[in-house]
């Protein structure tokens, strides 16, 4: 059954005390055969079931999720939304998932509460303008809105920012007026409802063991659940695809480290944009419940621990007082940690392999949540043609022989 | 946070030293006669476990001497610290406590979706 959200299924449900709400999804158990298994039921993973089943007509599709749905990065990430890359690859790719982004709860109908609030990244030296000044005019060369903002402006914009009075000071900024933020968990449950709606079985606590492979193409996945045949597995499970691809002899230039995120206590209404800042470390926004949402660093070293180390959280709170000192007496509520897989080059891996029938989209690194729609779509698209999109084809596995790089590392806003 | 023992200092803050990442990388030989796809591997690809991993740290705010060492890295647990010179300590003599390539330790991990 379809289910539609509206003012009036509202109403209506208030009248009966929220007691009779239409689950969002199934739970079924896992079939014997499957055409197609996506392995992680984050956001990427869910999107891609979503637009398989939607837009390439695949019906037997089947997710399945070692914990719980947008348990994972898609639950610990910092919300931003953004598509002021560098490079044309990386700025197609962002740009298509923008686009998405702007009528995904309409197409969904379910709300993801994308707020195009703008999101502001700051420059602290002359290398920092120079490069961020670089960087909006190749974004204007691809269509992509992006201005550069004086210090005036900004302190109009945000006026509790300490632009002067601080070790590095603020000298500009870069402004993408529709980037912004949205719900995290609504996009995996939006994207899971309207994938059930569609016959995708998404099977939860069922944990990948193995990916096995036979003379060069794949046969199934060995679960925590039994072993599931499929004709083509998609892996898109962040800080672990690596792990994953291990299992099927398969060696990706990914490393996994945690990438911790705090939020403090909630306030009123202070700051009504996005500001990122690479060279000092510190980004922030405020959440709709009124919450500060700080963005810390990654760990110097390889773990899975998702917890991550407390200097990394002090580095980050150092540089949040600075740049804003009315801050310096608020509680932080909560810290947490997830594992990013991190590529040499910053940029994502969206591609098939060398065993037929396996595909990777990994490699997000620091900042995937802002692509997840758009990276679903076009892995769907990798997935069901057997190549890459026009899209995603810069992001394959066979750069790392070539040396075709898509170097992302000034963009991507936490330094690797 | 990680307390690290220094072979030439003692134990330090971790904020003293640098990772290097993964130990025991060996540059291919013959290199006239490799592909590139040999040499990306080589350039690019390095190990990531969940569980058992030899690294290398250097302590840059210290003695700047570089070392290797062994740490699980499902728990962040040091197991062994070694000299650069010294023979790489044998898999087996490493518990491992993660079950499944993706599995969570008992202890250590932060990852409560999964732990029960």
């Amino acid at each position: 059954m379809k289910k539609k959200y509206s003012i009036f299924s509202i109403v209506k449900n208030a009248f009966k005390g929220h007691k009779d709400w239409p689950k969002m999804w199934r739970s079924p158990e896992p079939r014997e055969f499957y055409d197609v298994i996506i392995i992680g039921g984050g956001g990427h993973g869910l999107g891609t079931a979503y637009y398989l089943a939607k837009e390439h007509g695949l019906k037997n599709i089947a997710v399945i999720e070692k914990g719980w749905l947008g348990g994972g990065n898609t639950g610990r990430n910092t919300t931003i939304i953004r598509s002021n890359y560098l490079w044309d690859d990386s700025a197609h790719l962002y740009e298509h998932s923008l686009k998405l982004w702007e009528n995904l709860s309409t197409e969904l109908n379910y709300n993801v509460m994308f707020s195009q609030r703008g999101v502001m990244n700051l420059a602290h030296n002359e290398h920092d303008i120079k490069e961020i000044k670089r960087r909006v005019s190749a974004n204007n060369l691809n269509g992509i809105d992006s201005l550069w903002l004086s210090k005036e402006e900004i302190q109009k914009k945000v006026p509790i920012m300490n632009t002067d009075n601080l070790r590095y000071p603020v000298l500009g900024a870069s402004y993408q007026p529709r980037g912004g933020t949205a719900r995290h968990d609504a996009v995996a449950w939006g994207f899971a409802m309207r994938a059930d709606e569609m016959g995708v079985d998404i099977i939860q606590n069922c944990e990948a063991h193995q990916i096995k492979t036979k003379n060069g193409k794949i046969e199934g996945v060995e679960t925590s659940k039994g072993f599931i045949r499929a004709n083509k597995v998609g892996v898109v499970a962040s800080g672990h695809t690596g792990v994953l691809a291990e299992t099927a002899g398969i060696r990706l230039p990914l490393q996994s480290k945690p990438l911790q995120a705090l939020v403090s206590e909630p306030i009123k209404p202070i700051i009504d944009t996005v500001v990122m800042s690479s060279a000092v470390h510190a980004y922030v926004s405020q959440s709709d419940k009124g919450e500060l949402v700080i963005g810390a660093g990654t760990d110097g070293y390889n773990s899975f621990t998702q917890r991550g180390g407390f200097d990394i959280i002090e580095e980050t709170v150092r540089a949040m007082v600075e740049l804003y000192p009315v801050f310096g007496k608020m509680k932080m509520l909560r810290q947490w940690g997830g594992i990013v897989d991190i590529c040499p080059d910053a940029s994502p891996i969206i591609s098939k392999c060398d065993v037929e029938g396996l595909f990777f989209n990994c490699g997000w690194g620091t900042g995937g949540f802002k692509a997840t729609p758009g990276s679903a779509n076009v892995f769907a698209h990798t997935i069901a043609k057997n190549e890459a999109h026009q899209i995603n084809s810069a992001f394959n596995l066979d750069r790392f022989a070539s040396g075709k790089l898509v170097d992302e590392h000034g963009a991507a806003a936490v330094a690797h | 946070m990680l307390i690290i023992d220094c072979p030439y200092c003692g134990p330090r803050d971790q904020s003293e030293f640098s990772n290097g990442g993964e130990a025991h990388v060996k540059r291919p030989d013959g290199s006239a006669d490799i592909g590139d796809r040999e040499w990306g591997e080589y350039v690019f690809i390095r190990a990531n476990p969940k569980g058992i991993f030899y690294e290398r740290w250097v302590h840059s705010h210290g003695c700047r001497k570089w070392f290797n060492c062994v740490r699980d890295t499902s728990t962040d647990e040091i197991l062994k610290i070694y000299k650069i010179d010294e023979e790489r300590p044998k898999l087996d003599s490493f518990k491992n406590n993660v079950k499944t390539p993706s599995g969570e330790p008992n202890l250590g991990s932060g990852n409560f979706t999964v732990k029960k």
